[in-house]
């Protein structure tokens, strides 16, 4: 009895996912101005970024091949790429992000240091490989190896934090649409990182994003990398499977 | 800076309460009945508390009788009329411990400082407010009446 009783009440302080038909990209949470900036590639500052990425992939480091030594053309090689990522990395045995698989493309076969996190150069090239990959459907965390990971980025998903003791999943599965402040809460969908954020004056990562949130509960933010916060980045891109990568969003 | 970013950092940069033993209190059905300090609280520290929101960040989830802020929340009830609805030790209890009467609740707990995870250093051990501006709060809130 007891453990039926422990079990209900685990399961009643989960809070339900959003059905799938009703997942909506924070694209439409957004004004109309900032959805035409998005939209239009002139307009949309992230595309300097994706700009400084073409530029980086064609750039060889010295004594090594660049991207393009090995890869081609993006727009052929990189296609979908980015919709797979987090991915599980057979050397590694965990997930790893898009930023993280660039870097060790770049220590490891272009002897070359790693980007700094949330770097210019780091923005650029993950921008540039993403968006090769706009408009295909994200089908990250789908595979059975990345299964345990989904799972724990799920479980970080729905655990409150902080001084506030809020969970992610008490705005962004509860109550998105609503307005926190001034700002409607959108349904976390990573559909468009690295994205470029009027709030930001930049484009960043998402891992710059989650950070953010958890300092505004007044928790501990996780370090640029560190496991947890890439299980988050996996179980956000398996809760947005099927819906079209934006790379580079625009955002608020 | 944006709405977000203001937000944002409403809610995380206010100047926490300062580090200091909790005031024991004693839960008497639904309410606290009695003060957490000697002081009364006093209802005008309690408004400015409650608009603003670096420290009280009520207005983030709330909104109320406040025609001069702009930009309040839509996640919680409206504060309005919460004086007619509650006793001060109803109110008390709401502040200090709301999920021990609904443990779904959002809002978050202003005067507790044990069972939280992963709290950012600076604000480790303290709690949301002081006892004070826990009574300067409902002092005020109990002003607000239909």
């Amino acid at each position: 009895m007891t453990s039926v009783v422990i079990c209900f009440l685990i399961s009643t302080s989960f809070a339900a996912e959003i059905p799938q038909d009703e997942r909506r990209s924070g694209t439409a949470f957004m004004t109309r101005e900032t959805q035409a900036m998005q939209e239009d590639d002139r307009a949309n500052p992230g595309m300097l970024a994706v700009l400084d990425g073409e530029a980086l992939w064609k750039d060889a480091p010295p004594g090594a091949k660049a991207c393009a030594g090995c890869h081609g053309e993006a727009a052929t090689s990189m296609k979908g790429v980015a919709a797979r990522y987090p991915t599980f990395d057979e050397a590694r045995g965990r997930p790893i992000d898009l930023e993280q698989r660039i870097n060790l493309c770049r220590t490891e076969h272009q002897h070359a240091p790693a980007f700094t996190w949330e770097t210019r150069e780091l923005n650029a090239i993950t921008a540039y490989v993403a968006n090769q990959s706009r408009g295909m459907p994200i089908t990250a965390g789908t595979d059975e190896r990345s299964r345990p990971f989904v799972e724990a980025g799920r479980a970080l998903f729905n655990k409150r934090q902080g001084q506030l003791d809020l969970s992610c999943a008490q705005c962004h599965d509860d109550n998105w649409g609503k307005r926190l402040a001034g700002s409607v809460i959108p349904q976390a969908h990573p559909t468009g990182y690295p994205e470029y954020r009027l709030e930001w004056q930049s484009t960043g990562s998402l891992q710059r994003r989650l950070r953010s949130c958890v300092f505004g509960v007044r928790a501990e933010p996780l370090g640029y990398g560190a496991p947890e916060q890439v299980d988050l980045e996996l179980y956000l891109m398996w809760r947005a499977r099927g819906m079209p990568l934006e790379t580079p969003a625009v955002r608020p | 800076m944006t709405r977000t970013a203001a937000m944002l950092l409403a809610l995380a940069a206010c100047a926490p309460a300062v580090a200091e033993p909790l005031q024991p209190y004693e839960i008497v059905g639904d309410a606290i009945p009695a003060p957490l300090t000697q002081t009364p609280g006093d209802a005008a520290r309690g408004r400015a508390i409650v608009v603003n929101r670096r420290v009280g960040l009520c207005l983030l989830c709330h909104s109320g009788p406040f025609p001069e802020e702009k930009l309040q929340g839509d996640l919680a009830p409206d504060l309005a009329g919460t004086g007619s609805r509650w006793s001060v030790g109803q109110l008390r209890l709401r502040l200090v411990e709301p999920r021990r009467l609904n443990p779904e609740s959002i809002m978050p707990a202003y005067y507790r400082v044990d069972g939280l995870d992963r709290v950012a250093p600076a604000f480790r051990g303290k709690p949301i407010f002081s006892a004070q501006q826990i009574e300067d709060v409902v002092a005020f809130l109990a002003t607000l009446k239909d």
